[in-house]
């Protein structure tokens, strides 16, 4: 029989016990809801995390360090490779290099200073960061109060919500709101604010002729802790430390931090990169021993490179290390999160499964009942020319179509479930003051793979009682009364 | 769609048997039968119930394999037939009619008249169009979107026998098919059956009990008892004796049969 001719059979047949089949074929829409209602959360929760990941900006970057640099991630493949005091400053020439390298967005570097801000006279000491104007994208920004910098040169700065309270006098207990949520700080934007700072300015004599033995100095056997306690005394005269002022527009307030796990944390207030780099900050690292560079274009004491996506940290980063830096990244932690989703897929698979297993068996007793019911049928078939084979697949084209209806309603119930889900889950996080969060996902490779699903187990089900029908003996079954 | 092969509508049987296993004892159904009917003829196997009548026309239809013995139609061997092969067999080569006329009762008559040629693959539209014209022959132009518990018995067998002729078969094949009906509709169908023996040149084997049916249109009676061959005799069809395609409704064998049916 043709397959056209077949489905077409199965859908009449299936028409003419309609409560019954109804009945089976809504027991396969709710295993199948209850799967996909179950897989949609999972990956749903997966997209979240992943998108939550990729604007923490954690894992598409690396963090580059000079290797004569004190803060080294000791790491055992950081250890080959030139010995410290040899190794390339990490200057901007390095920096250059790097963002040259294939599958680098960017290069930037994490540039913090100790300042004083002054804020309606009152002064405020706080460690100052620059931000990069790619920075933007990432989620600390996402809810923050006010405006991003608008360009890299502008006299703006944003706040974090401790600074900003702090600025505002408020000192919020442990648990209470801070001062974002009932809008004191939009009483912020717009103010003004001087930066208090220290400028770092090179001597042209001292640079001149004492950089040469600063650079050759560090000999193979010499360490830059000792090298350190030598050099401070005749270093300190190479250059002088002016302190400037500068005023700054306050643009945004953010209550989470923007720097998230990188560079040295407790920035509360953020510039524009390019800005500290205009300003020639005299920069704590600055005073440290080997990394000090008599010219004006200091090395910079760490880097951070963005990466197109994590897959490519680990080429770009073995790259970095041949140019003679150390590195850093936390993709580790991104693959032992894939795995922690794929197993939560696998256990919301299982238990979203439970229920079409339930249904499948739905399917063996409709089946095998309308065998009993239509014996007298088939064997009508079988004398007018139907073969064992057309018999099996008209069972096994019956299980299909309901598969595939069940599947189909399914993947409309299941989708509805997930809604509800998410609204709830959305409606219990405004109550704890959270933004909301999509934690739901039904992509099209799920709908068609639900369906299909469905179809193959109903027709998995449907292959004994589809055996059982072609086996009957015609003859037996037209004496059947 | 008719047998290309020389012997289309050939039957012949040779010693076949069909024994039935019941607990410790054999059923012998069938017990040697040998038999050759010619292409086109109209035989009656006449016998009373359980002499094996059934069970022979079920061999020959394909539908039976026999214990023993081979069943040669159109020039195959039957007995030798895979179950596809058989079923394919049964599909384009027999056409059956039953006492229960059998029409599934969940489907119109036109799905019903439909269902043998959806399974020989007829294209839709071709199939749809026989279906209606088949249907149109035997009387039920105006029925076809009834279904069978909406007709009257006479009118159901009339669509079995339009079925049965729906993929052309070379053989026609009728188990007790008045057997439901009374005696002025069962003429009826007897007489399309005849018809169909007559014009279409289909070879016709009829069973019953009544000897009176079978003498009023069969060329040739073949008496079973116990699985046997107990006579086997020429007949000259009453129909013929009086009148050449007149109606059969007025002749006085109609009577008898009245009388003969409990």
């Amino acid at each position: 029989m043709k397959a056209n001719d077949l489905v077409d059979l199965a859908a009449r047949n299936l028409r003419e016990s309609l409560l019954r089949n109804s009945l089976t074929t809504l027991g396969i829409a709710v295993g199948v809801a209850s799967l996909v209602a179950m897989l949609s959360l999972g990956i749903g929760l997966q997209q979240l995390a992943d998108r939550r990941l990729a604007r923490s900006g954690l894992f598409d970057t690396i963090v580059v360090t000079s290797r004569r640099s004190l803060r080294v991630f000791d790491r055992a493949d950081n250890r080959d490779g030139a010995p410290p005091a040899e190794s390339r400053p990490l200057d901007e020439n390095a920096r250059v290099e790097m963002a040259r390298l294939p599958n680098v967005l960017e290069a930037v570097p994490d540039l913090h200073f100790m300042a004083e801000v002054r804020y309606e006279g009152k002064p405020h000491l706080t460690m100052v960061a620059g931000l990069p104007l790619s920075a933007r994208d990432r989620d600390a920004f996402e809810n923050m109060q006010g405006r991003f910098f608008t360009s890299d040169a502008a006299d703006e700065a944003i706040l974090q919500i401790q600074f900003a309270d702090e600025l505002l006098g408020i000192r919020p207990k442990l648990g209470e709101s801070s001062s974002m949520l009932n809008g004191q700080t939009q009483t912020l934007i717009g103010k003004e604010l001087t930066l208090r700072y220290a400028e770092r300015v090179a001597s042209p004599a001292a640079s001149g002729s004492k950089s040469v033995p600063a650079e050759g100095g560090g000999g193979a056997g010499d360490r830059s802790s000792a090298l350190q306690d030598a050099r401070q005394p005749s270093l300190m005269a190479a250059f002088s430390v002016v302190a400037r002022e500068r005023k700054l527009r306050i643009v945004a307030v953010t209550d989470q931090d923007p720097e998230g796990m990188r560079g040295v944390a407790g920035a509360r207030m953020f510039i524009q990169l390019q800005m500290v780099e205009n300003l020639h900050v005299m920069l704590p690292s600055g005073l440290r021993g080997n990394e000090v560079d008599l010219s004006n274009a200091p090395a910079y004491p760490s880097l951070s490179v963005r990466v197109k996506s994590p897959n490519r940290v680990e080429s770009v980063q073995d790259a970095i290390r041949k140019m003679g830096f150390n590195t850093f990244s936390i993709l580790d932690a991104t693959r032992s999160l894939q795995r922690f989703f794929a197993v939560l897929d696998l256990f919301l698979g299982i238990f979203g499964s439970l229920a079409l297993a339930v249904a499948a068996l739905g399917i063996v007793n409709t089946l095998v009942m309308a065998i009993l019911e239509r014996r007298r049928e088939i064997g009508i078939m079988k004398a007018i020319g139907a073969s064992d084979g057309d018999v099996k697949k008209l069972f096994l084209a019956e299980a299909a179509v309901m598969g595939f209806l069940g599947g189909t309603l399914g993947v409309a119930l299941g989708w509805v479930i997930g809604r509800l889900i998410n609204a709830g889950a959305n409606f219990y996080l405004r109550r704890q003051n959270l933004p909301p969060e999509n934690l739901w996902a039904v992509p099209w490779w799920l709908v068609g793979g639900a369906i299909a699903f469905a179809i193959v187990i109903s027709m998995i089900s449907g292959i004994y009682p589809a055996a059982r029908a072609a086996k009957l003996d015609p003859v037996q079954a037209l004496r059947y009364e | 769609m008719r047998e290309k092969s020389t012997p289309a509508g050939t039957i012949r049987t040779e010693v076949v048997c069909r024994h039935f296993q019941m607990g410790d004892s054999v059923i012998r159904a069938v017990d040697g039968i040998s038999l050759e009917v010619g292409a086109g003829e109209f035989v009656a196997l006449l016998g009373s119930s359980g002499s094996g009548k059934s069970s022979l026309l079920n061999l020959i239809a394909g539908l039976d394999r026999p214990t023993s013995g081979v069943v040669i139609v159109n020039g195959h061997n039957l007995a030798e037939m895979s179950s596809e092969e058989l079923s394919r067999y049964r599909r384009h080569s027999v056409g059956m009619v039953f006492q229960a006329f059998n029409l599934v009762g969940t489907m119109t008559l036109l799905e019903n008249v439909e269902l043998p040629m959806r399974f020989a693959e007829v294209e839709r539209g071709q199939r749809l169009a026989l279906a209606r014209e088949a249907l149109q022959r035997v009387g039920l132009g105006a029925r076809v979107t009834h279904r069978p518990s909406q007709l009257s018995g006479g009118e159901q067998q009339r669509a079995a026998f339009a079925r049965a002729l729906a993929n052309r078969p070379s053989l026609l094949l009728a188990d007790e098919p008045t057997g439901n009906l009374d005696s002025h509709t069962g003429n009826e169908i007897l007489d399309l059956l005849h018809e169909c023996n007559e014009q279409l040149g289909m070879t016709l084997v009829l069973v019953t009990h009544e000897r009176s049916l079978a003498e009023r249109y069969a060329e040739r009676l073949v008496f079973l008892a116990d699985g046997k061959v107990v006579g086997d005799q020429a007949n000259v069809p009453a129909f013929e004796r009086v009148a050449a395609g007149g109606s059969s409704e007025g002749t006085p064998g109609t009577q008898t049969q009245e009388g003969e049916r409990r």
